[in-house]
């Protein structure tokens, strides 16, 4: 029999996890329109934007990370956590600030890191950047894949 | 340079139907805008939207930027945390700028606007002579 006691930093932790994911739920999942207003401008937050699709093989991520260094880019895979690292460079660096009428636009390095959802095969990873758009594409991972079983009538 | 707010023209037949921006919404993309020696240059973020989905235009003295974005993400959603929208902003140019040089290029959905200005008002260099 499992031995339970009452853990006060247990249920506060539960708590937070809780507060968070109600959060959670208002910036992305159900109200994605809450951040579209807002696309990432020069402030520090979580960069780039995300989203995440999923097919019976494949787990897809796409990022919203227009004007980036396609050479500065640094995807890795690592126990189930994507991290995407790269540069968005300043198209002006030379341009002196007295010069500018309007500055909306941010630039500099970022790092992102994700955990995945499911177990992926890190060896079949494929990234390609169009448009502006970051699409990864991580085959699931044998073991995550769905499985049918089949009912035998007798 | 300053922010146009000028209602789009609609096609429409009834008289009486006051002029509106487009049904759909629209986001307004972020922008940069500075001088440089040659006249002003316009960079704006538009992710997802391709070359051709790009459209860039003047009439009256107002810069109109509209694009189309688009992503061909497969499979079902799991976790959104943007949409993509179609773009829209507009600018009013000045005097200065020559409506006929303007050029335009995307690269990685990055737009980046020439405004040239007209010869005429670019500032000249008199040589002094000490005699």
């Amino acid at each position: 029999m499992a031995r339970w006691t009452w853990d006060p930093f247990q249920e506060l932790e539960a708590l937070r996890r809780q507060v968070e994911r109600a959060f959670e739920d208002y910036r992305g999942g159900r109200w994605p329109l809450a951040r579209t207003a807002f696309l990432p401008g020069l402030s520090a937050r979580s960069y780039p934007l995300l989203n995440i699709n999923e097919d019976k093989d494949t787990v897809y991520v796409e990022a919203l990370a227009p004007g980036l260094d396609p050479e500065s880019l640094d995807i890795t895979v690592r126990e189930n956590v994507l991290r995407i690292a790269g540069e968005k460079p300043s198209v002006n660096p030379d341009i002196k600030a007295e010069a500018f009428h309007r500055n909306e636009r941010s630039a500099g390095r970022f790092v992102r890191t994700l955990s995945l959802p499911t177990g992926v095969n890190a060896a079949q990873v494929k990234a390609t950047y169009t448009n502006g758009l970051l699409t990864i594409m991580l085959p699931k991972a044998e073991e995550a894949k769905p499985k049918q079983i089949e009912v035998s009538v007798s | 340079m300053r922010e146009a707010t000028v209602p789009e023209k609609t096609q429409q037949q009834q008289p009486d139907v006051p002029d509106t921006r487009e049904e759909a919404r629209t986001l307004a993309p972020p922008v940069d805008i500075f001088e440089n020696k040659d006249g002003l240059v316009v960079v704006a973020d538009l992710p997802g939207v391709g070359k051709e989905d790009a459209d860039v235009r003047v009439e009256n003295g107002i810069l109109t930027l509209k694009a189309t974005a688009k992503s061909e993400l497969p499979g079902e959603p799991l976790r959104h945390e943007y949409e993509l929208r179609n773009f829209f902003r507009q600018f009013q140019l000045s005097e200065e700028v020559d409506q006929d040089k303007i050029k335009a290029e995307m690269k990685h959905g990055v737009l980046i606007i020439n405004l040239p200005k007209r010869e005429e008002t670019k500032p000249r260099q008199i040589a002094v002579q000490v005699s």
